[in-house]
This record gives structure tokens, C-alpha cells and sequence, in this order.
């Protein structure tokens, strides 16, 4: 395979210079890799590319995308002055540090790329593990996704075509032919590796004409298709192709329009199944661990990890003082003037001295606050309160309340008890930091009955979203057996129940928050592990916990 | 700016055209809400009905296309006072846009240079009567959404700042599109739109086969291309404009309206605004299928797209309220 396949850098340079030839429909590529040499290398070509390049910072602002108003030249001019932003001259966008973009930017990126004024863009993905990867509504729009890592400086030799090759091959594209079959055996091959989106074949014709005629073919032949799909169709692949047979069997339980689209193609054009060539090279460059990062993918907002206490907010208006930074006041930033002055002094005996001022100020010398905000972290207790969790567990989970209140006041921690028996769960204490009303409340929490752990879940959701609007950032500790057997309609029905509580667990686990089981069966059970597993949380085993152990167990797991 | 992919060339999406033309056919209706996965369409179905809509009669100079001179607004002096023919308005609202440029808001320039305080109108002025389109509208800023919301409900934009105070007619379609993947929209928001549509990939491989065809002989032989179907285009435009003259004489007996209302019983809609958008939509579809009487069939065909978002929400899935809805139609249409 390694003989016929050709080099990263090689595929690279070939995808360069077919954006070069048709930039408008291929929108750009990525490349990922870490700063060093080869990248410096990447860059360096991409310089070579036709046309002029910005370089974009994700923290640009919307002024500098979209254009806005010029202050300084407007009040001197005395009439509105507007700066054109980067969407109205038409260009390369080059984001480094592309996995850090946040996706309010990313889709203004996306618009920019969709009104056709013949932007692309180039990401530099820096992402050290599968989890931090660009924007996918930036990836889905451009063609090309290119892995360099872990090449080496002296393999990145091969270079781009001569840029009157280039402009030679964009006279010559409009000619360029694809021949019918194309349609079908890309469409194909995109389904059969899970490809969802549309614009991945339409993508990879673009590219199959543009490598067309930068080889100077006026007709798109089966080498150029291959390598189009093999530049375009691995890092979106989703699924690993079966043989057709094989995938058939297992499609036929599956919704009847799988399997009728199936036959219907395979009746209908014998001809345009894709060509195992194709597939096997599309094969040969997937990604390592393709499932890994599916898997990754769909839970792809996973728990912020650690801190031990809310999630950090960066903001202009409240909170612990951040050193101030500079920039334009544009509203909603509050200007901080003694930083400002501080920074237009030492510049004072340089400028001109105005009879009218003592200190001239320059727009650079403007200094914004900032300040940085600690939510306080809420931990909702679920506690099973049932006869088959007994009523010992629930006098350790109301001491852990008491001891996690305790040393509340330190940590900025919200207490909050939801327990679950008989038929329905409730919240026997919102949310607090009252000691006294907690005490209160605990005191009168019954137990015995049902186990409807569903509507468990689902009361802890509500909560966690409330307070999460409150501002609050929710933790929850769960403490149950696992054994459900009162499903979410309140009737005794143990199958009913245990999905019910799958489909919740799955529901609270879209919140993303920091948790844990904690699993008081005797022995370990198998279900609260496979709770843990749908909540995305670690599972404790205690059966023997004291109020101490519990809280200070709690404590590891969310301070982790 | 390019040449938008015509509206009749997009393969399926049977709903999202449906839901888009009978807008076009009753404004009332109140808005579209477009929500899909990534490459199914969306923007450019949105662009596409922007250039198959009719054109509008408007005073030339009238900066919130008044249909006669007695409907301009004082504050804009209008000189030009001729009536003539203009696109209907379809108004992009950019994701980084300012309050002021949505409201409209002193303008500057006449400020500094004459000392004058006027008023210069923003985006809403500029969709009076036509639409407005919030590409990914579930990630648009709060005080935005609201400001919208507030618009949206009276047909009027109020402008209390800088000293001004003004106001004017802001009747808009509102178009949003998203991807619920990037954000979810606020419920308060949701229940504005009049009809709300989800598109996903289709899962049909010669559907997909002629998606990529068409989108490949637009790009390459766009001349042809537009020939062809700029005439199917024109087709459907006439069919909106008869359906449009024909809507005030569409008839929907008791019977129909006690079946809007128990269809939005039995799915425990909040408010009353399901019953209303349901039986305006269906009217406008009655109109737009040469019928002169809402039927069963109309209403049952219109019910998922009117009423699938106003449901409780069960964030869980999406796809359960659309369920939740086509097994009420079939209880109470039977």
C-alpha cells in the first residue's frame, strides 16, 4: 500500500494547488499540525498561493469581519467613515490556532465563505488530542483536511506547481469534463462511509476537475477521482465500509428506506457501485482509531474537567479584577482610565502638545476592564430513597448534605436534595446555603417503596437547568442501587423502568455535568455502572459509607 | 454577488418549499423556522425564494416601501413619490449586528456635518413587507432576539434613543435557519415562528445523486441550467400570485375549525396561536392547491409544520414531537 499511496506532504502540496485553481467552490482546507518546522514549511507554501492573505485571530472581532464604523476618521472628516472589513475584500483567511474558534465565530466564517465573494479559508488546527479539533461547520464547508503530524522537517520537500502552472490550469478548468458515472460512484462511496452531508461529493468533483486540469487532462479520469476522494472523504468518514453483502444484512432490521435505497441502487446502476479501488484507498488513509473519535465526536461537549468549584465567566461588568487589555470601546467593554492614562504618559513628551489639553490621549492608549467571575457550583444530591436502597443510605446522604453545607460557605457551594421513592421523586431542598433550613428539611425525608429512578433524573435535570440559568453551575451526586422499577408514568413495569431511566440518564447527560454514582448496593451491580456509563460519570462503589467517606468521596470526584 | 440556485431545482425537501410558499402566499402566517444538519439546503432555499418572489409595488424614495404616499412615514421627507416596482425586500440580519442597526438610530453623519438630528432607518424599516432572514438564528444575541420579538408581534418598530422618537410599520416575514447541534433556540422565540420545519440529509442515494448533479450543472453550465428552471420558477411565482388573489374566498366550515382546536387540545399546545397559525396555513395551502374549501386532507398535511414546535419540548429527541403530532392528526382526523 505504502508504494502506490502517495506522501502526506506530497497530497498536501496537490490539494494546495488545486485550491489555488478552483478557490471558489473548494472554500479551503485544514491543516493540522503542531507549530513547528513542517508547519512553518506549510505556511511558507501557502504564501506562494495566488491572491492575498489575512490573518486571522479567533478573538477577531465583528468590526474587523463585517467592517464598521471609523471613529477617529469619522469625527475629524466630520461625515461617517466606515472601514470595509475582511468579508468585503476577497481573499485568504488564515485562522492559526483554528481548534480555539469559538462557534459564533465560526459560523460567521461560514457566512462569509457561503456569500460567494470568493473568500477561502485556511484553518491551522493545533489540537493536541481527537477531542480538540476546528469547528465542524467549518470543516463540513471546507474540501481538503490535511494531517501532518508527526512528519518530519526533511520529508516536507516536494513543492507547489509554478504559478503560471496554476494560473494555466484555472483558464483551463471551465472545460474540464466529468464523465456521468462520477456522480454515482462518489454519492455511493460517501454513503458507504457514513458521510452525511451533501457537500462532501460535490467537494470531491470540484477537486477531481481542479487535479484534472492542473495535470492538464480536459476530462476527468479514475486516477484523479481516487485522489479527490482520498484528499477529501477520510476525515469525514464516519463509519469503516463493509463488503456490500456483508452490509446488507445487518441494514435490514433498519428503517425500510435504507434497505430500498440499497436495492434500488444496486438494480439500478449496476455499473456505479463504487470501485473497490476506490474504496480500499479512501480505506488506506483513514484516520488511526476512526471509531475513537466517533465515539469522541458524538459526546463531544464533555465535562469541563476539574476546577472544583463553578465554571470560570470572563466578563466586563462583575467579578475579580483582570489586568486590563487594550482595545476599542465598543459598548459593552468599560473603559478603565487609569490604565489608559497610565499607558499615554511615558508617550506624552513625543506628541503634540495641544494648548487646550495637558495629556494627549491616542485611541491605542485605550484600555478596556476586565474582570473574571466565579459562578458558584451547586451540587444536587439524588438520593434513592426506595426500600431497596434502605433507609440507612439515606441518613449517610443527609449527613453528607450537612457536612458538604458546612464547609459551604468557604467554597461558595449551593446545596440541593432530590430524592426519589414510591412513584415520584421531588426536591425536598432547593437549592441553598441555609444550614438551618437544610437541617430542616433533611429531618423529615421519608423512605420506603418503588424505585423510580427516571423520575429521579428528571427532576435533577429541571433543577440543573434552573440553576444553570440562575448562573449557578450544577454538579450532581447520584446515590442509588440502580434497580429501577417504577417507570416514568408511575406504573410498576421493571423493563420500562430501566430504559425510562436510560433515556433520562441520557437526557441529563446532554448538561454536561461534573458527577458521580455513587453506588450503594451491597456488591457492585452491574446496573449502576451502566448508569454511570449512560450519565458519562465515574461510578463509586460504597457499600459501607459513613457520612465522612461519602462526602469526602464526593468532594475527589468533583474536585478532580 | 451570484446568481441564486433556483427554488425549483432543489431535490425534496418537500416541507421546508411547502412551509416557504405559503408565506409567500399569506405573510400572516408569521414566519418559517428552518432547523437541519450541516449541507441540507437551508440558505439556499431561503436565497432561491428571495428570487422567485413576485415583485412589490412601493414608493420609489419611501425608505420603508410604503405602498402609497399616504404610508410614508413623515420623519423621511420623501421626495420621490412615484410608485414603482421593486423586489420583494429579503434582508439579511448578520449574527455581529448592533441594536442600532436593526432599529435604525440617529444618523451620524447628518449630525455632524448639519448639526440636524434625523433619523436613519435600520434593517427592520428595510423589510417592511418582505422578509427577514436570521441564518443561524439560534445563536444570535439575547437583547436582539427580544428586540425582534417585540417587533415582530406589533408590525411596528418603536425608536426611543438619542433623543428621537420615532416610529414605523415593520410588517416582516421572519426566516430563521439553524443547526440545533450549535445551540438551542429560546422557547419564547420558537413559538413566534408560524411554522417550523426540520430538514435532514435525504437518505435516498438517487436523491442524493441528483442533488449533486444539479448543484454540479449550476456551477458549470449555469446559463442553461437557469434557463430551464428560471421557467419552472416562473411557473410557481403565477401559481402563488392566483393562490394570493384567491385566499379571501377560501370557505372552512365549523367542522374544520373544531378540528384545529381538538388537534391542539390533544397535543396540549400552550396558547392559542396554534389554532390560528394552523388554520391560516391551511387556507393559504388550500389556496395554493386551486381548492375553494379547507379540507381534512389540508389540514392534516399542514399540521406538522404548524405545530410540531409549540409542543411541551421533550429535549431528548426531536424527532419525538413530529411523531407526537402525526399520531394526533391520525386520532382526531382519523
Amino acid at each position: 500500500m505504502t508504494g502506490d499511496t502517495p506522501h502526506p506532504w506530497a497530497r498536501a502540496m496537490r490539494a494546495m494547488a488545486a485550491l489555488a485553481v478552483d478557490t471558489d467552490t473548494l472554500k479551503g482546507l485544514t491543516i493540522r499540525a503542531r507549530a513547528g518546522p513542517v508547519r512553518q514549511s506549510a505556511e511558507a507554501a501557502l504564501a506562494k498561493l495566488p491572491g492575498p492573505k489575512h490573518r486571522v485571530h479567533p478573538s477577531v472581532t465583528d468590526t474587523q469581519l463585517f467592517g464598521g464604523l471609523n471613529i477617529s476618521a469619522s469625527l475629524a472628516e466630520g461625515r461617517m467613515v466606515h472601514d470595509a472589513g475582511l468579508s468585503d475584500r476577497p481573499g485568504m483567511l488564515v485562522i492559526p490556532m483554528a481548534e480555539r474558534c469559538s462557534p459564533g465565530l465560526a459560523v460567521r466564517l461560514g457566512q462569509i465563505l457561503d456569500c460567494g465573494h470568493s473568500h477561502s479559508l485556511v484553518l491551522l488546527d493545533e489540537g493536541a488530542g481527537p477531542e480538540e479539533q476546528a469547528p465542524a461547520a467549518l470543516l463540513d464547508r471546507l474540501a481538503f483536511h490535511i494531517d501532518l503530524t508527526g512528519l518530519r522537517w526533511s520529508e516536507a520537500s516536494v513543492s507547489l506547481p509554478a504559478p503560471a502552472d496554476i494560473e494555466a490550469a484555472q483558464k483551463r478548468l471551465p472545460q474540464i469534463a466529468v464523465p456521468q458515472d462520477a456522480f454515482e460512484s462518489l454519492t455511493f462511496l460517501a454513503a458507504r462511509f457514513g458521510i452525511d452531508s451533501l457537500r462532501a461529493p460535490l467537494l470531491a468533483i470540484a477537486a477531481a476537475r481542479a487535479l484534472a486540469s492542473l495535470d492538464h487532462a480536459m476530462q476527468v479520469s479514475e486516477a484523479h477521482l481516487t485522489e479527490a476522494t482520498e484528499l477529501v472523504y477520510p476525515a469525514r468518514a464516519t463509519t469503516l465500509p463493509q463488503d456490500p453483502h456483508e452490509a446488507d444484512q445487518p441494514a435490514e432490521p433498519e428503517a425500510q428506506t435504507d434497505t430500498d435505497a440499497d436495492t434500488d441502487g444496486a438494480t439500478d446502476h449496476p455499473e456505479a457501485l463504487p470501485d473497490e479501488m476506490l474504496i480500499a484507498a479512501v480505506a488506506a488513509l483513514l484516520p488511526d482509531g476512526l471509531l475513537d473519535r466517533v465515539t469522541a465526536k458524538s459526546r463531544s461537549t464533555k465535562p469541563a474537567s476539574g476546577g472544583g468549584a463553578g465554571s470560570r465567566r470572563r466578563g466586563n461588568r462583575t467579578g475579580r479584577p483582570l489586568p486590563s487589555r487594550p482595545g476599542h470601546p465598543d459598548g459593552r467593554a468599560r473603559i478603565d482610565v487609569i490604565a489608559t492614562l497610565r499607558a499615554a504618559v511615558p508617550w506624552q513628551a513625543l506628541r503634540p502638545k495641544h494648548a487646550h489639553s495637558r495629556v494627549t490621549i491616542y485611541p491605542s492608549d485605550i484600555r478596556l476592564r476586565r474582570f473574571e467571575d466565579r459562578s458558584d457550583r451547586l451540587v444536587v444530591f439524588i438520593v434513592d430513597a426506595s426500600g431497596s436502597a434502605a433507609m440507612a443510605r439515606l441518613a449517610e446522604a443527609k449527613g453528607a448534605v450537612e457536612l458538604l453545607l458546612g464547609q459551604a460557605y468557604a467554597r461558595r457551594d449551593h446545596v440541593a436534595l432530590v430524592a426519589f421513592r414510591g412513584t415520584t421523586a421531588e426536591t425536598l431542598l432547593p437549592p441553598t446555603r441555609s444550614l438551618v433550613q437544610a437541617k430542616r428539611r433533611l429531618a423529615a425525608l421519608p423512605g420506603g417503596g418503588g424505585t423510580p429512578l427516571a423520575a429521579g433524573l428528571e427532576t435533577a435535570a429541571q433543577l440543573a437547568a434552573q440553576s444553570r440559568d440562575r448562573g449557578l453551575s450544577p454538579a450532581f451526586a447520584l446515590l442509588t442501587d440502580g434497580h429501577a422499577n417504577i417507570a416514568l408514568d408511575r406504573t410498576s413495569n421493571r423493563v420500562q423502568a430501566q430504559s425510562d431511566a436510560q433515556s433520562r440518564a441520557a437526557h441529563l447527560r446532554m448538561f454536561t455535568l461534573q458527577g458521580c454514582v455513587i453506588d450503594t448496593a451491597p456488591r457492585s451491580s452491574p446496573e449502576a455502572a451502566s448508569l454511570a456509563q449512560a450519565l458519562g460519570v465515574d461510578c463509586i462503589a460504597l457499600p459501607r459509607a459513613d457520612a465522612q467517606r461519602l462526602s469526602k468521596a464526593i468532594d475527589q470526584v468533583l474536585d478532580a | 454577488m451570484k446568481t441564486p440556485f433556483p427554488f425549483s431545482a432543489i431535490v425534496g425537501q418537500d416541507q421546508m418549499k411547502r412551509a416557504m410558499t405559503l408565506t409567500a402566499i399569506d405573510p400572516g402566517i408569521g414566519g418559517v423556522l428552518v432547523f437541519g444538519d450541516r449541507g441540507t439546503g437551508k440558505s439556499t432555499a431561503v436565497r432561491a425564494l428571495a428570487a422567485l418572489l413576485p415583485p412589490i409595488r412601493a414608493v420609489r424614495g419611501c425608505p420603508v416601501n410604503s405602498a402609497n404616499q399616504a404610508d410614508c412615514p413623515e420623519w423621511a421627507s420623501v421626495s420621490d413619490l412615484e410608485v414603482t416596482e421593486r423586489p420583494t425586500p429579503m434582508i439579511d440580519l448578520p449574527l455581529g449586528v448592533t441594536e442600532d442597526r436593526v432599529t435604525g438610530a440617529l444618523d451620524i453623519e447628518r449630525a455632524l456635518t448639519q448639526g440636524k438630528k434625523a433619523f436613519e432607518p435600520g434593517l427592520l424599516a428595510r423589510a417592511n413587507r418582505g422578509y427577514l432572514y436570521i441564518d443561524e438564528v439560534n445563536l444570535l444575541e439575547d437583547h436582539i432576539v427580544d428586540l425582534l420579538l417585540d417587533v415582530a408581534q406589533s408590525g411596528q418598530n418603536a425608536v426611543e434613543r438619542e433623543g428621537l422618537s420615532i416610529r414605523h410599520d415593520a410588517r416582516f416575514v421572519l426566516v430563521g435557519s439553524g443547526n440545533p447541534e450549535e445551540g438551542e433556540l429560546r422557547p419564547q422565540l420558537l413559538d413566534r415562528f408560524g411554522l417550523s420545519v426540520e430538514v435532514t440529509s435525504p437518505d435516498n442515494i438517487d436523491d442524493r445523486i441528483e442533488v449533486i448533479r444539479r448543484r454540479h450543472a449550476f456551477e458549470t453550465d449555469t446559463d442553461n441550467f437557469m434557463t430551464h428552471w428560471q421557467a419552472e420558477d416562473a411557473k410557481l411565482c403565477d401559481k402563488i400570485l392566483t393562490a394570493r388573489s384567491a385566499l379571501p374566498n377560501i370557505s372552512s366550515d365549523d367542522g374544520i375549525l373544531r378540528a384545529c382546536a381538538q388537534l391542539c387540545l390533544t397535543l396540549g399546545a400552550d396558547g392559542l396561536r396554534g389554532e390560528l397559525t394552523l388554520l391560516r396555513a391551511a387556507r393559504a395551502f388550500a389556496a395554493f392547491e386551486d381548492t375553494d374549501q379547507v379540507t381534512r386532507d389540508h389540514l392534516s398535511a399542514i399540521a406538522p409544520i404548524a405545530l410540531s414546535h409549540r409542543l411541551r419540548r421533550d429535549p431528548l429527541d426531536e424527532a419525538g414531537s413530529t411523531a407526537r403530532v402525526s399520531r394526533a392528526v391520525s386520532e382526531v382526523l382519523g
